[in-house]
């Protein structure tokens, strides 16, 4: 077992254990905070697939973020209003199962990484990061000033959905829920990875030109990576959503698509836990820090600056050393 | 006299008033290998890319397995069967040995299946272990397998240069300086590997080391500033006088 | 809509196009020179807001505001590529991205800090207020008017500026061959510094300016921002000329779409579902117009080869 490894096992056991020792001290805050990190770690998963693995530099993944959020709050709302989303051309009615959400914001997130995907990997380079950080702002501004879900305001739920034979509203089953989601994601990562679309892909970053000789396309495997990126992230925004059973504008902030990259990084970008770490880093930063001075983002700046001036593997790149090649 | 399998016809390039390339036409044979040599600036790497599809000529046409190509990508003239190794390795440097000599095979499989594979274990045993493996047995890289591709000498990159082209099994090899940081021991041994490759697929030669290129041409074309003054076999070459005045003289 | 309003409405277009051309030409010429994307310049047009808004309070005087405005900016833009940026050249697009999204967050927040999260308020002089009469009738702002004019002598500065002295030639030297210039003596990192302060400057400058219309607060620069690059992904990066008619065409299609559009889908929806579905589109037209233009020209109208 390699270095790296341990150092993902580690981190599988800190996500899990911290909030079972919580729960079994009973300090419910701790849990939520678990889980804001297993779903956040879920965004950058989804993000590091693009990133690591493909090489692509998307600044617009609030889009997909959000898009999972809205997705649940639209169908929640409609479900706790008793109000169905059309009656044509044929009945459509909300719902609060969260499996069927969960389908919903993976199919449109997906479907808008299509869209966005086939547009921006036209370009390349700094036109890539600028054309996908726009269209997450186009999203923004779309959400804030359509009515009918809440615009500005946001749209609130009052119960958060059911999962069937569980109990969500109780924090330790909720974060099982997510802690189970991160955990196939990871494995569906990590199968990527070694598959051959994933040596493809990987290939593509580091030489395009060596992948169209041997007669592969590369936009079309960056394009794959890209939507099956989004849709990940996606489902972290339905869940996002659920935890906090409110979405709103926010989620389709280029701050958002700035946060869910930088969990990538300071974690170690193309690392398969990277984005473990870092978002375990940051809210870990943002609940000490927060709590000592209100200004944290300042020292989350400078430890930023520092991480990519000086430690460009990450977190998992400082305890696991260098990258071993595997078989 | 067979068809030849690759043909460019009239290739003319030109980036802002220099001419690149100018009325370039010549032919790639079954079973020879023909070398194209010339000075440094002689449009050798504009005339490679124009073949392999990185450029698109201003005129004239590309031919290959009897097909216009002129208009193709890249992509789609490998899955015809043109494999090219580059001057400057072209590798994915993070990677495994093993894992770019995959890559190739995984090209000469996606030929049918479109897609790679998102699921299933692109290094596990099976077709296209096997198809890289022999690869990498042929050019002596075998033992090197798991070792990551920036460890490797540069005589070495070039050997896996050939190593993910001899995967693709293709119908021609356009080769762009395979023996360029080897030793002369190294480059011996290129030399024997390359002459009994012709005969599974013709190679289209550009090479700077002219031991090598003496040994192993069938025919030699001469390119300087864009034109071919010659082609011809090696004798004829070497007896050409607008080559050893152009060419050898220059370089003597 | 009567023509005085739509005519009012092109001003407000210009007016805003000239401002998003005073971000965006610093953003395209720092790319295109050391090519580097560099995410905190909205910080930099903060600076020069916060710089403003604090020198008219304790003076009084606007115009020491706006030196202020663009000493300030200027100052923290060589200051920034000095300790931070410089290190980012050799860099990849992800390492500039992250640093200077880094410098978002201590920009901000130490603003945060030493102002306070209330906005501060910049006004405009009176010898700048209330509006005039355009030939036609038209009652217009003289502050609009002042910034349109600035703005586009700025643009006309800037166009000498590159066209014909010393440090122009060298800029454009620099785009298309860095090791040329360094061959040739130039100092490439006083260069740099000098251009990225510049950059900074004109940020700072429409930052002030702007001020004065809204509200002077933490987090101003990043819309503005976002916009600049929407303006130089049209006008192709690293084009002065393509950032000013980027600038002109988004700030004229956002203000004339929030304006048009809903009267356009007023002919064949109701008027209430008009307005909320026009201004809906409204706000992503400009990028509507980004897509298509990038369909149409993946490296901009005025985008080189490479």
């Amino acid at each position: 077992m390699n270095r790296e490894r341990m150092v993902n096992a580690a981190l599988l056991t800190l996500l899990l254990g911290v909030p079972l020792w919580a729960w079994a001290t009973d300090e419910p805050f701790t849990i939520t905070l678990a889980t804001r990190v297993a779903i956040l770690a879920l965004a950058g998963v989804g993000l590091n697939i693009a990133l690591g693995l493909g090489g692509l530099v998307s600044l617009g993944h609030a889009a997909f973020f959000g898009i999972g959020g809205y997705a649940m709050g639209i169908l929640a709302s409609h479900a706790q209003s008793y109000t169905p989303l059309m009656e044509s051309p044929f009945l459509l009615e909300g719902t609060k199962s969260m499996p069927v959400i969960w389908l919903v914001a993976l199919l449109a997130s997906a479907l808008a990484a299509l869209v966005i995907g086939a547009l921006s990997l036209r370009t390349s380079g700094v036109y890539f990061i600028m054309i996908t950080l726009a269209f997450g702002q186009m999203l923004y501004f779309f959400s804030i000033s359509w009515p009918a879900y809440g615009g500005e305001d946001g749209l609130s739920i009052y119960m958060r959905n059911g999962f069937p034979g569980l109990n969500t509203l109780d924090p330790i089953q909720f974060f099982a829920i997510c802690f189970a989601c991160l955990a196939a994601a990871l494995w569906f990562n990590a199968r990527l990875v070694r598959s051959p679309f994933g040596l493809a892909l990987n290939a593509a970053r580091q030489s395009p030109e060596r992948v169209e000789t041997v007669g592969l396309g590369t936009f079309r495997l960056r394009f794959v990576a890209f939507v099956i990126s989004g849709a990940i992230t996606g489902l972290a925004g339905a869940l996002f959503a659920d935890l906090n059973r409110f979405v709103s504008p926010n989620m389709f902030s280029w701050q958002m698509s700035g946060e869910i990259m930088v969990f990538v990084i300071l974690g170690g970008v193309g690392r398969l836990y990277g984005p473990v770490a870092g978002a375990a880093l940051f809210i870990t930063l943002e609940h000490v820090l927060g709590g000592i001075s209100p200004f944290w983002h300042v020292w989350l700046g400078f430890l930023l600056l520092l991480v990519v001036l000086f430690a460009r593997g990450g977190i998992v790149g400082l305890l696991a050393g260098r990258r071993v090649a595997h078989d | 006299m067979t068809d030849p399998v690759l043909a460019t016809k009239g290739l003319t390039k030109s980036f802002g008033a220099v001419r690149a390339c100018h009325d370039v036409s010549l032919d790639l044979r079954p079973g020879e290998i023909h070398a194209v040599i010339g000075p440094n600036g002689a449009g050798k790497s504009t005339l490679i890319a124009q073949i392999c599809g990185g450029l698109k000529p201003d005129a004239g046409r590309v031919s290959f397995a009897g097909r216009d190509v002129t208009h193709l990508p890249t992509r789609a003239r490998a899955r015809l069967g043109l494999a090219r190794t580059f001057q400057i390795s072209a590798l994915a440097m993070e990677d495994t040995v093993l894992q770019n000599a995959t890559l190739g095979a995984l090209g000469a499989k996606g030929a049918r299946a479109g897609l790679p594979g998102l699921l299933g274990d692109a290094l596990a045993p099976g077709d296209l272990r096997d198809t890289a493996m022999a690869a990498l047995e042929r050019v002596g890289l075998a033992e090197h397998a798991a070792t990551v591709t920036s460890a490797l000498s540069h005589g070495q990159r070039r050997q896996l240069e050939v190593a993910v082209a001899l995967t693709l099994r293709p119908r021609a090899f356009i080769m762009d300086e395979p023996m360029a940081g080897m030793g002369t021991e190294g480059s011996q041994r290129m030399t024997a590997f390359l002459d009994g490759l012709r005969d599974e697929a013709p190679i289209l030669l550009v090479e700077h080391d002219m031991d090598a290129v003496f040994a192993l041409a069938d025919r030699l074309s001469v390119l300087v500033y864009g034109r071919i003054i010659a082609t011809g076999s090696v004798d004829e070459i070497r007896a050409n006088a607008d080559v050893r005045k152009a060419y050898l003289g220059e370089d003597a | 809509m009567t023509p005085l309003l739509f005519i009012e409405q092109v001003l407000n277009g210009l007016q805003f196009g000239v401002m998003l051309f005073l971000m965006a030409a610093g953003l395209t010429l720092v790319f295109g020179v050391m090519g580097l994307i560099n995410l905190a310049h909205g910080s930099l047009y903060m600076v020069g807001a916060f710089a403003a808004a604090a020198v008219a309070g304790w003076s009084g005087s606007f115009l020491l505001a706006l030196v202020a405005a663009l000493a300030a900016s200027a100052a923290a833009g060589a200051i920034v590529e000095l300790t931070v940026i410089r290190r980012l050249y050799d860099r990849d697009h992800l390492d500039q991205v992250l640093a200077t999204f880094a410098l978002i967050l201590i920009f901000s927040e130490g603003t945060r800090w030493l102002f306070g999260s209330f906005p501060l308020f910049l006004d405009i002089p009176d010898w700048l207020s209330g509006p005039v009469t355009l030939p036609g009738g038209i009652e217009y702002p003289l502050y609009r008017l002042a910034i349109i004019a600035v703005g586009l002598s700025i643009a006309a500065g800037l166009f000498w500026l590159i066209a014909r002295t010393r440090l122009g030639i060298r800029i454009r030297a620099g785009e298309s061959d860095r090791e040329m210039i360094a061959a040739l003596g130039v100092d490439i990192s006083r260069l740099y510094t000098i251009v990225f302060a510049l950059g900074a400057a004109l940020a700072g400058l429409a930052g002030a300016m702007v001020g004065a219309l809204q509200s002077v607060q933490v987090g101003m620069g990043e819309p503005v921002l976002i916009l600049a690059f929407v303006v130089i992904v049209i006008g192709g990066i690293g084009s002065i000329k393509g950032a000013l008619i980027g600038a002109l065409l988004v700030g004229l299609t956002d203000t004339l779409g929030g304006l048009l559009l809903p009267e356009a889908l007023k002919l064949f929806m109701e008027t209430s579902d008009a307005t909320a579905t026009g201004s809906a589109l409204a706000s992503m037209l400009i990028y509507i117009l980004m897509a298509v233009v990038l369909i149409w020209r993946p490296r901009g109208l005025f985008g080189g080869a490479t």
